[in-house]
């Protein structure tokens, strides 16, 4: 347990000395600039709209919840982002971990300490856990905020949401960690963004189902989901914070028709912990 | 445990694929000895290291480290390892870089300060422990390499080419290092190309070829065994040059110079009176002694077992 805290602390190290804490922080810090500018003249338009026309008591009622509407969408949309970015940063800080220090040869004075090789594996995941952590708490935060402050409006069950978000970003993470106790940097950041573009494509063909009512699509859409069940953490975490109206409507971009069940996220959990004994398991037994 | 070998293996074997790395390595390494592991490249000595370090799980056989059988981790807090064509976390400073690799051999915190502080003035780099290693030259790497071998005070020391890519002066430390080590009755594992590295620094070598040993050494042995003297000398009449036979047998000669193959260098005294009394001009007697590299090429073959 020892060996995992001194190796987790040198993983988080290891990234801010090598600079990616600080680009990840200036293009976050970018990010959620832009992001706040869009989110401010949007919202003032509508306003506009709204003073222009509404004049009775009826009508008024009326765009406030279009209104609510309108910074929810906007609100997931940058969360759908959000998501995005820090998938990108989960499977990118992962890839190149082990393939690298296997190849460089840095791994074995590490390895030749006494201490266990599933060490290695735990202290790694630890660190880029922690890192992935502060990196989606300042973006999503940094959203959740900036639409608070503009207009007083916050989703509901909001850190349910953001807590599957992280699940998801974790879970990718794990994924290339695991591959990175095999294969080459290159061929983990391909294997991952595959894995994931194929849940992604899932996802929809399930949503469409739901949609049209074809059973079908909806089980080739729960199938990628068990090949690889990210996507649905981002439709569970979004069915969580989404406006009950955007949910009946059905079918947004950045919202969610067909809802992941509870025990989908339960899968989710257990996945993430195979993947990493997984992980274990293979960095044990190669040769080094 | 002091009466264990510090290595000692049977049959160790390693196929990798179609390719067999080390045939059937058997090898015993008492503690204190200083040994060296020659063979040609791709003799498998390096793969014999890592087997021996737990890198590599060994297709059969067996070994054992101090005692304790290879895949127990806990007598790895006494070896200390020094990898060929390593890279270290580039992004630590010196300090840094030996505090995360104390810390992995389970060190107490202000025995680790004082063990890195003593290991930075050792191999001289106490006005760099506060700058990164990316900007550490090669020979400055191999010496912040060195001393992460020694932070834990191992009783076996596993060097792989430990002084490729030093200058002579880093060349002198790793040597002046061993000495030391030997002193202290830490067993050091060398393996070198470096044949006059390894002649004046082993007590013992193993000649590897195919991953097997071919033949094990004794490097004092070199020292009292046939000798070739080359004898430079003015006034050697046909007399004197026949009187040498009872030494050994003339094996070539010129104007002023004869070559001698005599039985023990301690016969040199002898000779060199006898030659006096003769009332030649001795200029220079100087024993050829045979290298290491001459055994090497013997033992191994000019192909380097290729």
């Amino acid at each position: 347990m020892k060996n995992t805290w001194i190796l987790a602390r040198a993983t988080f190290r290891e990234a801010i000395r090598r600079r990616i804490v600080l680009t990840g922080l200036v293009l976050g810090l970018c990010f959620l600039v832009l992001f706040s500018l869009g989110f401010h003249f949007i919202i003032m338009q509508i306003s506009q709209a709204e003073t222009n026309g509404a004049t009775d008591l009826a009508n008024r009622a009326i765009r406030r919840a279009a209104d609510t509407e309108g910074q929810n969408a906007l609100l997931m949309a940058g969360l759908y982002a959000v998501t995005f970015l820090c998938i990108a940063m989960a499977a990118l800080l992962a890839a190149d971990t082990l393939a690298g220090e296997i190849g460089s040869g840095t791994i074995q004075t590490i390895v030749t300490k006494p201490i266990r090789r599933s060490s290695v594996i735990f202290g790694k995941w630890l660190g880029f856990a922690w890192l992935l952590g502060l990196y989606f708490l300042l973006m999503a935060g940094g959203i959740v905020l900036s639409v608070w402050i503009q207009t007083g409006y916050s989703p509901d069950h909001l850190l349910t949401g953001l807590a599957l978000i992280y699940l998801e970003a974790l879970l990718i993470m794990t994924i290339s960690l695991a591959c990175s106790s095999s294969f080459s940097a290159l061929a983990t950041g391909g294997i991952v963004f595959g894995l994931y573009g194929l849940a992604f494509i899932g996802g929809w063909i399930e949503q469409f189902g739901a949609v049209l009512n074809n059973a079908t699509a909806v089980k080739v859409g729960i199938i990628a989901s068990l090949i690889i069940p990210s996507e649905t953490l981002w439709r569970r975490a979004a069915y969580e914070m989404q406006s009950p109206l955007a949910g009946a409507l059905g079918m947004s971009p950045f919202g969610t028709t067909s809802v992941p069940s509870p025990l989908m996220i339960g899968y989710a959990l257990v996945y993430l912990l195979m993947v990493l004994g997984l992980a274990v398991r293979v960095f044990n037994h190669r040769d080094l | 445990m002091p009466t264990a070998p510090a290595i000692e293996t049977h049959e160790l074997r390693k196929v990798f694929g179609e390719n067999t790395a080390v045939k059937g390595l058997t090898l015993l390494v008492q503690q204190g000895e200083v040994f060296g592991f020659l063979g040609p490249n791709g003799a498998g000595k390096t793969t014999s290291i890592k087997m021996l370090l737990g890198l590599i799980t060994p297709t059969s056989g067996s070994a054992a480290l101090l005692g304790a059988p290879i895949g127990d981790r806990s007598v790895l807090a006494r070896v200390g390892f020094l990898p060929e064509h390593f890279r270290f976390q580039d992004w630590l400073t010196a300090a840094e870089f030996l505090e995360l690799h104390g810390q992995l051999y389970g060190m107490q915190p202000g025995d680790l300060r004082t063990r890195i502080n003593e290991l930075l003035e050792r191999v001289g780099l106490s006005d760099f422990r506060g700058k990164q290693l990316r900007t550490f030259s090669k020979g400055m790497l191999q010496r912040i390499g060195l001393a992460q071998a020694l932070l834990n005070r191992p009783l076996l020391v596993c060097l792989d080419e430990p002084t490729s890519g030093l200058d002579p002066v880093g060349r002198r430390l790793v040597r002046d290092i061993i000495h030391e080590l030997r002193a202290q009755g830490t067993c050091v594992f060398l393996n070198s190309h470096l044949l006059s590295e390894i002649e004046v620094t082993c007590d013992r070598v193993a000649f590897i070829r195919h991953g097997e040993v071919v033949r094990l050494l004794e490097l004092a042995s070199l020292d009292s065994g046939q000798t070739t003297v080359t004898i430079r000398a003015r006034g050697l009449t046909t007399e004197t040059i026949s009187g040498l036979a009872r030494w050994g047998k003339t094996a070539a000669m010129e104007t002023e110079s004869l070559t001698l193959n005599i039985s023990a260098e301690t016969n040199l005294p002898e000779i060199t009176r006898y030659l006096v009394a003769q009332g030649a001009d001795v200029f220079a007697i100087s024993p050829q002694r045979t290298s290491l590299e001459e055994i090497f090429i013997e033992t191994v073959g000019k192909d380097g077992g290729l």
